[in-house]
């Protein structure tokens, strides 16, 4: 199921691997649309994946009754991709540091931390149930180096 | 392109040739038990040659994580060879570079071991 408003769309996923790699796969072809070069096609596609996966694995938890909604949208200033799941919600504040020296072993809890690192602009927001992330990459302006 | 491991000895070492992608549900769940065989064998230098893998993503990092703790704890000693560049990039972004000991050629990774 799909929905379309100018230059947004709005596609519902079940809690699989498998909508994670569809969600992979759009934001990627919409990078690369977008002249984004390969390193921050990768850095844009991986940064979705990740929220993708979250939103599966740590949201919905593959429950079936629950969906992955995404939205991709093209500004022409910005590439925006939200990702919203129907899990207990998260608070990103209270995530440790995978950084710290006491965390670089842990062999989880490093989503977040890519996401941020890879986008312009991360946003949480509490659906209740639920969390909706949006990330935002900039376009560069003809000219501007990447 | 879901991840590819063929296994061959060279002095000694165990090298796994890693090829495609360590993702959650796809690479993450041979690597865990490529490296397992390989311990419960004995193995106890292992050589991960990931010039041609592709891509990872966090999971795949904790993998990687868990297979060089898995193997210290274990007495092996596990190393890393080739990375692409992209899989540099994110070892570097989250200090992972400064776990492994990573080597650009197999000579020289084969003769740390020595």
């Amino acid at each position: 199921m799909s929905e379309s408003t100018a230059g947004r769309q709005t596609l519902h996923f079940r809690s699989t691997m498998e909508s994670v790699a569809e969600i992979e796969s759009i934001a990627e072809k919409m990078a690369t649309q977008a002249g984004f070069d390969e390193d921050e096609t990768f850095h844009i596609t991986m940064a979705v994946r990740e929220a993708a996966v979250n939103a599966v694995l740590h949201g919905n938890e593959y429950d079936p009754d629950k969906q992955v909604t995404a939205g991709f949208e093209d500004t022409g200033t910005d590439l925006v991709f939200t990702i919203c799941d129907q899990g207990k919600g998260v608070d990103p504040d209270s995530l440790p540091d995978p950084l710290a020296a006491e965390n670089l072993l842990r062999g989880t809890g490093r989503g977040i931390f890519l996401i941020r690192s890879f986008m312009d602009e991360v946003h949480f927001r509490q659906l209740h149930p639920g969390t909706e992330l949006t990330l935002i990459k900039h376009r560069h302006k003809a000219g501007e180096p990447a | 392109m879901a991840l590819t491991i063929a296994s061959r000895e060279v002095d000694g070492v165990t090298v796994l040739d890693l090829s495609g992608r360590i993702t959650l549900g796809e690479g993450s769940v041979q690597l865990r038990e490529a490296i397992r065989d390989l311990i419960g064998k004995g193995s106890k230098n292992i050589l991960l040659n990931l010039g041609d893998v592709s891509y990872i993503d966090s999971s795949g990092l904790g993998e990687l994580v868990s297979a060089f703790t898995t193997s210290k704890n274990q007495g092996a000693n596990l190393k890393l060879l080739g990375l692409t560049k992209k899989v540099k990039d994110v070892l570097q972004l989250t200090k992972l570079y400064t776990v492994f000991d990573i080597y650009d050629d197999e000579a020289s990774a084969i003769a740390s071991y020595k």
